[in-house]
């Protein structure tokens, strides 16, 4: 874990990629606390407070005395929820430093449409 | 929660040095506290306390409810993993371990014995005849495997390679999850063990300076690097724990730096924002105020 944000807002956001690009899918059984620690080299409580986040959110339930799973329909929230920062997260930051450099916005369009019909076209 | 220690206006004075001053904090139970700080700050002298092994000069310390010094029933529970450890002269790390299982009631000695084989111990070999990176292994091994439900760490990496030391990592956080009870690390290497710790502990000159969750401290403090009169617009309103400069940039550290709009501010000054590691914050908040360190100095032009 290396940036500055909680660990646990890490963890609950780990897991949150692993159900968007569909490696946990809906109704899987998630990592118990402890392997989530052993595995990120973390305090299980630390661990234990990420999962608790997504149960809180509705993203996991908890089966007594089996574990965590994926809740229905959490994928399609998520990726809602995504969407709705995509803005502020990715598109913000990027006109600020084009307008540092004083790339117009043509310019960063074509940019954007070049990079993708090289590289997009290979993550396709 | 449920305190396993509790201490209130612990003060230690050796002569007319005060070893800690007017210390205040508890312990709960199935925890990882990290205890920092820097030599000298009190860190020892604090666990020999609470293990019943020196007297307050005044205030008072519970352990499981009950003053530590000379109780049994107590000190069954506790088990102090530290450097200076002294064995019998005849004594071999089978003879610790089969001295370590009549003492603590949850000793596992598979796990002594697989911890051991791990860290490359030599089961037959005189204790003195340990090179110093064994006699920390062997420590380690003792205060994994007694599973007291208070383990105090006191500097247990003197002597460990790095290979060593997150084999004792591993270890502690997979046995602490099968096994929880409360450890206490005192540590200097704080980088290496900010993940693992739950609580926060730092002394500074015998006071307790943290007492916090380890996860909320991360990028409690920042530093804001930019030209000095952006900087001086964004610190300003904010407690500023540091400054350096080169020609007109200057870099701030700055404590709970980041409110709401902190963000915001900074890219509209164009300063830069990087939050500051538990180490960092500790350096920051326990280094003497120095006069004229080189990168404090102002770059003559």
């Amino acid at each position: 874990m290396d940036d500055d944000r909680p660990i646990f807002l890490q963890i609950a956001e780990l897991i949150e990629n692993s159900i968007i690009d569909g490696s946990l899918v809906e109704e899987a059984q998630v990592p118990s606390t402890n392997e989530l620690a052993a595995f990120h080299r973390i305090n299980p409580a630390t661990a234990a407070k990420g999962v608790n986040q997504l149960v809180s959110e509705g993203t996991l339930y908890k089966r007594r005395g089996i574990g965590m799973f994926v809740a229905g329909g959490a994928r399609a929230r998520l990726r809602e929820r995504r969407r709705e920062r995509f803005t502020e997260q990715y598109v913000e930051p990027l006109l600020a430093e084009a307008r540092k450099l004083g790339i117009g916005h043509d310019e960063l369009m074509k940019m954007i449409d070049s990079f993708d019909a090289v590289v997009g076209r290979d993550l396709r | 929660m449920t305190a396993v220690v509790t201490a209130h206006g612990v003060t230690k004075r050796f002569g007319d040095v005060t070893a800690l001053d007017d210390v205040s904090f508890a312990l709960a139970e199935h925890t990882i506290y990290g205890l920092l700080g820097r030599n000298g700050a009190g860190k020892t002298t604090l666990m020999q306390i609470l293990t019943g092994q020196a007297f307050a000069s005044s205030g008072n310390v519970s352990v499981f409810d009950a003053p530590p010094v000379e109780n049994p029933a107590v000190l069954s529970k506790v088990c102090f993993v530290r450097e200076s450890q002294r064995y019998p002269h005849f004594y071999t790390v089978r003879h610790v371990f089969h001295t370590a299982r009549r003492l603590f009631a949850n000793w596992d000695d598979t796990f002594a014995h697989g911890l051991a084989a791990d860290f490359q111990l030599p089961a037959g070999r005189l204790v003195r005849r340990l090179s110093r990176g064994m006699l920390s292994a062997l420590g380690v091994t003792v205060g994994l495997a007694a599973r007291a439900p208070l383990t105090f760490f006191d500097e247990p990496y003197l002597g460990l390679d790095p290979a060593a030391r997150q084999l004792f990592y591993d270890r502690l956080l997979a046995d602490y999850a099968e096994h929880p009870r409360t450890v206490v690390l005192s540590t200097h290497l704080i980088d290496e063990v900010s993940d693992l710790i739950e609580r926060v502990l730092l002394l500074d000159r015998g006071r307790l300076l943290l007492d916090d969750d380890a996860d909320d401290l991360r990028g409690r403090a920042v530093t804001a690097t930019g030209r000095a009169e952006a900087v001086d617009g964004f610190a300003t309103g904010r407690t500023e724990l540091h400054r350096e400069r080169m020609s007109g940039l200057v870099r701030s550290t700055i404590l709970d730096g980041l409110g709401p709009h902190a963000r915001t501010l900074a890219q509209a000054l164009n300063v830069e924002l990087e939050p500051l590691s538990l180490q960092q914050l500790v350096v920051r908040l326990t280094a003497p105020p120095t006069t004229t360190a080189p990168a404090d100095r102002e770059v003559a032009r």
